[in-house]
């Protein structure tokens, strides 16, 4: 899977879970311009990237899922 | 078989879309037309993080048109704010507590090298220290308390012998959630969500999710909240009455295998002769348990009526035809049949589920009736009975024996009905039925049936309120309130307790709160009956002038003008419902005609 395409699913669940359809999403989006990406927020986020892409979170990398930037990085390193 | 968004939130769910989606959810959910909603305050004390279980239960009342409005407690503090209290919670006024326990919050579990005095003595204390949070609620709130019990535990250092040793962790929780089913046998208002089983039934390997307790303190997995909170969502549509009534059954391929018309009697697969004769016998099995609580099993279905009557002759058909509450078998399509059912068995639609193997029919029927419920059933006849009971439909709060008889009251009146139709005259009709009623005060008795009562009453029902059985005893024991209950019996059998009225008392004056009828007897005059013991009963107090309200809802149009009926006159009405007064005079002419009233 390459970059586009995960940044293409990413934004499917981005719109899910903020409830925003016509979410725009690059990788430089950070938690500051979406208002309600909140520690409630990422657990959802969490789980919906997890069940997507097959790919289990560890608990200490749950704390890189903090920018786009950073999600896709551990996606592709999950995915190999 | 609902085809929008929320078709997610049905049985088998969609967990992925549900935890993804839940904000859009929410939102079709409100946007909802016809909904008759009902609003209710639930407060979450819980001893783990909650938000996700709060936001899905929500979306499951939602869809049981229950509009929540929640109070969630510190996190962890379920034991602090409900024994020291808490100003907010007790400004919010909760009708229902909800105390989101787990095995992280056993305080003290046995170690090891513990006595069997010692560990018992720690399951006292763990017992007592939750007896002292549901009596504060119960005693400062007096709202309902649904509590958790127990998850086995997912890990198991003493490997087998946690189960069988008295130290173990197993044989730990095995006895307390044995404590809290008692109590909660002990007590009204008081249900478990039995988290026991829910844990079992997803698997424990599942159920926890190590890398969100560390994380978020969530003491379950996220994908395993959807069923928790569906669960609890079942709870509360049962204590006010949001759960079915009834079941309406296909024949051919769902109740047996094959096709009666073409294969016969003796052809169509019941019993133990094949492995889907087997099944079926199962399912029918299911469905003879779910009868004799209480849910009135009818069939609709395309055969001719004396060739589907024989298929419950077959030796290995569980279900006789007796057991149906209701039969129809022709070629009429299936909407027009289920809405002739409906009227018969005179529930709302909202009352039924409806199986059938056919995805046609089952397509046919959602259209024409939006509220009935079609289990999307697979098509296999083995999973028929995890679509039934996993949706849980039918969740009982308790049993009375009542429930019981249910059946058996539906079947009179379906008698009572037929010979309506062969006297022309109404009166007539009525004075041959031979009613008598008893008709008195609340007895201790009763409480139980009249709380239940209370609770699914919408047709014949002056103000929709709903009570708690502590409510119903205090206004059957406190004197400020005259309560009336009563029972209605006829040659063809006994209906059991099916009226109440609890009026308050304010000087010269009866108010009436609640004044409600079961279905089963409208039509059968009782209220000029009971207005007449309402009357006496009153005289009796010094009362001179009774207060009748009627506050409209979406189901109660048949009673809008009953007041008038009764002899009251209109002092005022409005967008929020009427106001009716009847002055009683000395020379009250008693208005029953038909039934006979002893006590």
């Amino acid at each position: 899977m390459n970059e586009s395409q995960i940044m293409d699913k990413l934004e499917g669940i981005f719109r899910d879970v903020f409830d925003k359809p016509d979410l725009k999403l690059t990788k430089e989006t950070t938690p500051g311009q979406i208002d309600e990406w909140d520690s409630l927020n990422t657990i959802n986020l969490t789980v919906a990237i997890e069940d997507e892409f097959q790919i289990k979170v560890a608990v200490s990398e749950q704390k890189e899922l903090k920018s786009v930037q950073s999600i896709v990085e551990l996606i592709k390193r999950k995915i190999g | 078989m609902n085809t929008d968004v929320s078709s997610c939130l049905n049985y088998p769910f969609d967990v992925r879309q549900i935890l993804q989606k839940k904000k859009a959810l929410k939102r079709d959910l409100l946007a909802k037309k016809n909904q008759n909603w009902i609003e209710k305050k639930i407060a979450i004390l819980g001893g783990s993080t909650t938000a996700e279980i709060k936001d899905i239960l929500e979306l499951f009342l939602l869809k049981d048109g229950i509009r929540p409005i929640f109070y969630e407690s510190g996190y962890g503090k379920y034991y602090e704010e409900a024994v020291f209290g808490s100003q907010e919670l007790q400004a919010f006024k909760p009708d229902i507590v909800y105390i989101h326990t787990t095995n992280v919050n056993i305080s003290s579990f046995p170690e090891i090298f513990e006595s069997v005095e010692l560990v018992q003595k720690k399951l006292v204390a763990e017992v007592d220290r939750y007896k002292q949070i549901w009596t504060k609620i119960e005693n400062d709130l007096g709202s309902v308390i649904i509590q958790n019990n127990f998850e086995l535990p997912r890990n198991r250092p003493l490997g087998n012998l946690d189960a069988s040793d008295e130290r173990g962790k197993t044989n730990f929780i095995t006895k307390l959630n044995f404590h809290f089913a008692q109590y909660s046998q002990e007590h009204k208002s008081f249900y478990i969500n039995d988290i026991n089983y829910l844990s079992a039934f997803f698997g424990l390997e599942k159920w926890s999710d190590k890398r969100y307790w560390y994380n978020y303190k969530y003491a379950l997995s996220y994908h395993a909240i959807p069923l928790l909170s569906h669960n609890i969502s079942r709870l509360i549509a049962g204590i006010y009455g949001r759960t079915k009534k009834a079941i309406t059954l296909d024949l051919d391929n769902t109740l047996w295998g094959g096709v009666i018309g073409d294969d016969g009697v003796e052809r169509i697969k019941l019993g133990k002769d094949t492995p889907e004769g087997e099944a079926f016998t199962e399912f029918q099995k299911y469905l003879k348990e779910l009868r004799s609580r209480g849910v009135l099993l009818t069939v609709c279905s395309k055969n001719d009526e004396e060739k589907a009557k024989e298929g419950f002759s077959h030796p290995d058909s569980v279900l006789k035809f007796e057991d149906l509450a209701y039969f129809v078998a022709n070629w009429k399509p299936k909407p027009s049949n289920l809405e002739s059912i409906i009227r018969k068995i005179n529930l709302g639609p909202d009352a039924f589920v409806f199986v059938d193997d056919n995805p046609v029919e089952r397509a046919h029927v959602q259209v024409s009736f939006p509220q009935v419920e079609v289990p999307n059933m697979s098509e296999d006849i083995v999973d028929f009975i995890d679509h039934i009971d996993g949706a849980k439909y039918f969740e009982p709060i308790d049993i009375v024996a009542d429930d019981l008889q249910r059946n058996r009251y539906y079947k009179e009146n379906l008698a009572r009905e037929e010979f309506k139709s062969i006297h022309l005259n109404y009166d007539d009709f009525l004075s041959s039925l031979e009613m008598k009623a008893e008709i008195g005060a609340f007895k201790p008795l009763y409480f139980d049936r009249i709380t239940q009562l209370t609770n699914k009453t919408n047709q014949f029902n002056f103000t929709t309120k709903r009570y708690t059985s502590e409510q119903i005893s205090l206004f059957g024991t406190d004197k400020k309130y005259l309560t009336l209950y009563a029972r209605l019996e006829d040659k063809y059998g006994d209906n059991g307790l099916v009226s109440v009225i609890v009026g308050s008392v304010e000087g010269t004056r009866l108010n009436i709160d609640l004044w409600l009828m079961s279905c089963r007897v409208i039509n059968r005059t009782l209220e000029f009956a009971m207005i007449d013991e309402l009357v006496k009963s009153s005289q009796e107090r010094g009362i001179e002038t009774i207060i009748g309200h009627y506050i409209p809802t979406k189901r109660n149009q048949m009673v809008a003008e009953k007041f008038r009926e009764l002899g009251f006159g209109l002092v005022s009405s409005g967008d929020q419902g009427s106001v009716w007064e009847l002055t009683i005079g000395k020379h009250y002419l008693k208005q029953n005609r038909f039934i006979k009233v002893g006590e």
